[in-house]
């Protein structure tokens, strides 16, 4: 290749930051949600980039169920707040905290409703953000394949496919009324191997509960689940086995599947993730509720 | 995943570096409902082993609920993604799809084929490089209305590239001819259309040949494969590196001694130590560095999203644009530009809209709707209006100067949307068109030279009054080539100057012999000779004189713009009305002939239209009435109207 072209993820990359740049310039109040996953390291890096020599000029926000990974707050604590000096806004369903909702419990849909969904409403209209950044790429889901790089949700949140903006070239509209917000996704033209490849060049930190270790896990609901605390029942603790285990995404440890694996190091899980037969949403409960369940979920607000 | 490499599982080091160094190639797909198109998304994704088993499972659920293909495998269903177009068996919006291969990561921009959605279609193909153009090789399919449609949107967005893939050749026996002849017809057709590279690829995407492989079934066909095509089809040089602009997105200052103008780089390369200059305030200085999160670096260039920093402390704020001082855009706050459609609610000349350009947001109006383009015949016909998924000629006037280039010379800044200025939402996306090349003959709008004086006569109106004892006034005599308008201002001219009147005649055949030697018969060339004779008769008018101009002058907006040239108060309109079948029994020059025989593309009255004038301040019914009658008319309303 000549010397002025780019590579396609140089290419990914500067598109990215065109999306971070455009969105802070041109809304009020931004936020970029941020769930310690892989794909919020990778936007957050992203970033980074765009804004330097300066810091983001916006918070992040991470809706805590409570239940994610004990790895997972560790990371923020230590690299996000420590480290990089990001000021990072919490926010749990306190309703759903007293009424002690438990995932092992209640099970994955309406743990999900009401600890993510109701969360996030509540945190955007308690800060007021006009527009917040999502990790979220089209090659996800079948439904995300058609989702705009700003997606317009209306006062109450809510998506409609049927009523989404034309978006050409790199022109992007973001004139709201008050009230209507946008979720902009500057990921997404990212692949999976896209993002893993772009961590390995870019040396992006991200939580360890990616890389294999040997984790106690049990078998719940078809899935190996870790167990991360003893609020897991008794009773499936006591089935717990040693085992070589790594998560190809993160979130809450009692809704999110292990896969067996010994790759730990970057290149190793992406050889892995390459000869891999079975999609990383197959690992989240909630994308297995039938039907276009992630398309459902958006509807009523879901980023 | 991904397509298989034997590296991935011997050497995964080696794998990374090889793709490391991908490029990348986005393409959009379009072809009519059945030409197959969802069928090669879907095989070219499951070929490239893009799809996972439990997708793959799942697949096999849908294809036995919606499937069409008799419950058995049905690639198509991997790409229709809402739940509503899935049972409706038709994909309805523009959807993204992902695969690579060891030389490129491509982009799928899948796009309908529906008959209403060319504001998908225009969406789909604004980021792209290449087209996929399907078509049915069947009998009574090939190119189709909607092929020609997609063909024109592809060229109209500026896609360089494209691939016509000939599916479903497993139907027509895999026969060269019926190949060969699908190639012609398309060629025959494209000619019209600005599109440099083409190939043609003979395939069944169901069946999967000519796409990864050569087809046993096509022993003849020695061009390369389809995915051969895309991995290979040169793109580097498509983009601008020779024009820098750099439309500054947002200013970075995090403290007193750091200033830096964030952006990405639309066209061209800048240099540390380049001399640069910010529009529209002229502003100059030079790039003292280039600012990177790894590092600063001694040069940029399109598409990369760099901060620059000045030497001076010069003023530039979001929506600027900062280029090279020898090397600039247009910077106006007019321009011509092509508008695709997008909103139910349709384009109005006259009306507010919010304009997207670049970094920069401002007002604007569609002062004039030129002509619609039919996308099927890519005839232009006057309209009062656009509607959803119309394409229209339209001249723009923002209310500050924008600095663009033409879309054909850069993509980045020669685009733009518009805005409701109500509900917000995204109406119409435009192209601009680069005056010095697209039309240099309509110069209505064009403004004078501001160093230009006006001049102001010694002489005043009144005193001419007085001495020719008339007012000035113009009578366009406006009618069919032949239905008696150059008689008619003979007779007048004959009668006034009788009455010791200072009459001047100017027609259309006049002044082709000599102020308007140069100009044709097109609609806009037809327009600008009645501009200049408006000009002409302006300056007899301003001289005192009274001015009869015969023109055919067949369209009504042109005849506006006159009598706002000329001055609507001295400008009168009579229509010489006289049936088509009258001008041709009366047509003593054999026009009407010639124009039979194709010898006058365009000649009103036979392929051309003539609009009728709206409220025309007198009719001659040249068929009812002798020249002498009608002339007698036109004298007596001078009289009425106080000019003589």
């Amino acid at each position: 290749m000549s010397s002025y072209s780019l590579t396609h993820l140089k290419q990914l990359e500067a598109e990215s930051i065109h999306i971070i740049r455009e969105v802070v310039s041109e809304f009020r109040n931004p936020v970029m949600l941020f769930s310690m996953g892989k794909d919020s390291c990778v936007m957050l890096h992203l970033a980074r980039k765009a804004f330097y020599p300066a810091k983001p000029p916006f918070p992040l926000l991470l809706i805590d169920t409570t239940w994610n990974f004990r790895a997972m707050y560790e990371f923020r604590d230590r690299y996000i707040i420590g480290e990089l000096g990001m000021e990072c806004l919490v926010h749990s369903n306190e309703e759903g905290l007293k009424q002690g909702l438990n995932p092992f419990v209640i099970g994955s849909k309406a743990f999900t409703e009401v600890m993510n969904l109701g969360a996030l409403r509540q945190a955007l209209d308690k800060y007021d953000f006009d527009a917040a950044f999502g990790g979220g790429r089209r090659d996800e889901e079948k439904s995300r394949a058609k989702e705009r790089v700003y997606s317009f949700r209306n006062a109450e949140h809510a998506w409609d496919p049927k009523n989404q903006r034309p978006e050409l070239w790199n022109l992007y509209n973001g004139l709201v009324h008050k009230g209507e917000q946008i979720r902009a996704f500057p990921l997404s033209n990212w692949t999976e191997l896209d993002i893993w490849q772009y961590i390995h060049l870019e040396d992006i930190q991200i939580v360890p509960a990616y890389y294999a270790a040997e984790r106690e896990v049990v078998e719940f609901d078809g899935n190996l689940i870790a167990v991360d605390d003893d609020r897991m029942p008794e009773e499936l603790r006591k089935t717990a086995k040693p085992m070589w285990v790594r998560f190809r995404t993160l979130g809450c440890y009692p809704l999110t599947g292990a896969t067996p694996s010994r790759a730990s190091t970057l290149p190793e899980i992406i050889q892995e993730m390459l000869l891999a037969t079975r999609s990383e949403r197959e690992g989240r409960a909630i994308d297995k509720d039938p039907g276009a369940s992630m398309e459902e979920k958006k509807k009523q607000g879901y980023y | 995943m991904s397509h298989q490499s034997e590296l991935i599982a011997t050497d995964i080091d080696a794998y990374l570096k090889q793709h490391e160094n991908k490029e990348l190639l986005r393409f959009l797909t379009c072809g009519s409902v059945d030409d197959g198109k969802s069928t090669l998304i879907g095989r070219l994704l499951f070929d490239s082993k893009m799809v996972y088993e439990d997708q793959l499972a799942a697949l096999e659920v849908d294809s036995k609920k919606f499937g069409t293909t008799g419950g058995g495998f049905d690639p198509a269903l991997l790409t229709d993604g809402l739940k509503a177009e899935r049972e409706q068996g038709i994909t309805i919006d523009v959807a993204y799809r992902y695969f690579s291969t060891a030389k490129r990561k491509f982009i799928i921009a899948d796009c309908p084929g529906h008959e209403q959605y060319t504001r998908n279609m225009a969406t789909g193909a604004s980021t792209c490089d290449l087209a996929i153009i399907l078509i049915d090789a069947r009998p009574d399919h090939g190119v189709m209305e909607q092929t020609k449609r997609h063909s024109f949107i592809v060229s109209l967005l500026g896609i360089k590239h494209v691939l016509v893939a000939v599916n479903k050749m497993d139907l027509v026996d895999f026969s060269e001819e019926r190949f060969d002849e699908i190639i012609q017809e398309y060629r025959d057709f494209a000619t019209r259309l600005d599109m440099p590279d083409q190939h043609f690829v003979p395939i069944s995407a169901l069946n999967g040949d000519n796409l990864l492989e050569h087809s046993e079934n096509t022993p003849w066909y020695e061009g390369s494969t389809l995915m051969h095509h895309l991995e290979n089809v040169h793109i580097a040089s498509d983009r601008n590196l020779i024009d820098f602009r750099f439309p500054v997105q947002y200013v970075n200052r995090p403290n007193l001694d750091f200033r830096g103008f964030c952006g990405t780089i639309a066209s061209g390369v800048v240099k540390k130590g380049d001399e640069v200059m910010s529009l529209p305030s002229r502003a100059r200085s030079r790039v003292k560095s280039i600012v990177t999160f790894d590092g600063n670096v001694d040069e940029a260039f399109a598409p990369q999203a760099i901060t620059l920093t000045t030497e001076d402390e010069i003023d530039i704020s979001r929506g600027d644009t900062i280029v090279r001082p020898d090397n600039l855009p247009q910077v106006t706050d007019r321009f011509d530009a092509t508008v695709v459609w997008m909103a139910d609610e349709p384009l109005l000349p006259g009306r507010d809209y919010i304009i997207k350009h670049c970094t920069r947001l401002a007002s604007c109006k569609v002062t004039t709707l030129r002509y619609r383009i039919d996308v099927n015949t890519l005839h232009r016909t006057p309209t009062p209006s656009l509607g959803l998924n119309e394409i229209g000629r339209v001249l723009i006037k923002a209310n500050q100067p924008l600095s663009f280039d033409g879309y054909r010379d850069n993509r980045s800044t020669g685009a733009f949307i518009l805005i409701d200025r109500v509900s917000n939402i995204t109406v119409g996306a435009g192209m601009i068109l680069d005056r010095k090349t697209a039309e240099q003959s309509d110069h209505w709008d064009d403004e004078a030279s501001e160093s230009l004086e006006v001049r102001t006569s010694p002489v005043t109106a009144e005193e001419r009054e007085a001495r020719y004892g008339q007012k000035a006034a113009t009578v366009l005599l406006t009618g069919m080539p032949a239905a008696g308008k150059t008689p008619i201002a003979n007779a007048i001219e004959r009668m006034l100057f009788d009455r010791g009147r200072a009459v001047v005649v100017i027609d259309g055949q006049n002044m082709r012999r000599g102020l308007s030697r140069d100009l044709g018969f097109s609609t806009d060339d037809r327009s600008e000779n009645v501009r200049r004779a408006a000009e002409v008769a302006k300056t007899l008018n301003n001289a005192g004189l009274i001015t009869i101009a015969a023109f055919v002058a067949p369209h009504e907006e042109v005849r506006q713009r006159a009598a706002e040239v000329v001055g609507r108060e001295r400008f009168l309109v009579a229509h010489v009305a006289a049936p088509v079948e009258w001008c041709r029994e009366h047509d003593d020059q054999g026009v009407y002939t010639k124009a039979d025989a194709g010898e006058m593309p365009g000649f009103t009255g036979t392929s051309g239209e003539y609009e009728v004038p709206a409220k025309p301040d007198l009719v001659l019914p040249t068929s009812e009435l002798s020249f002498d009658e009608c002339a007698a008319k036109v004298v007596e309303m001078l009289e009425a109207r106080g000019v003589i």
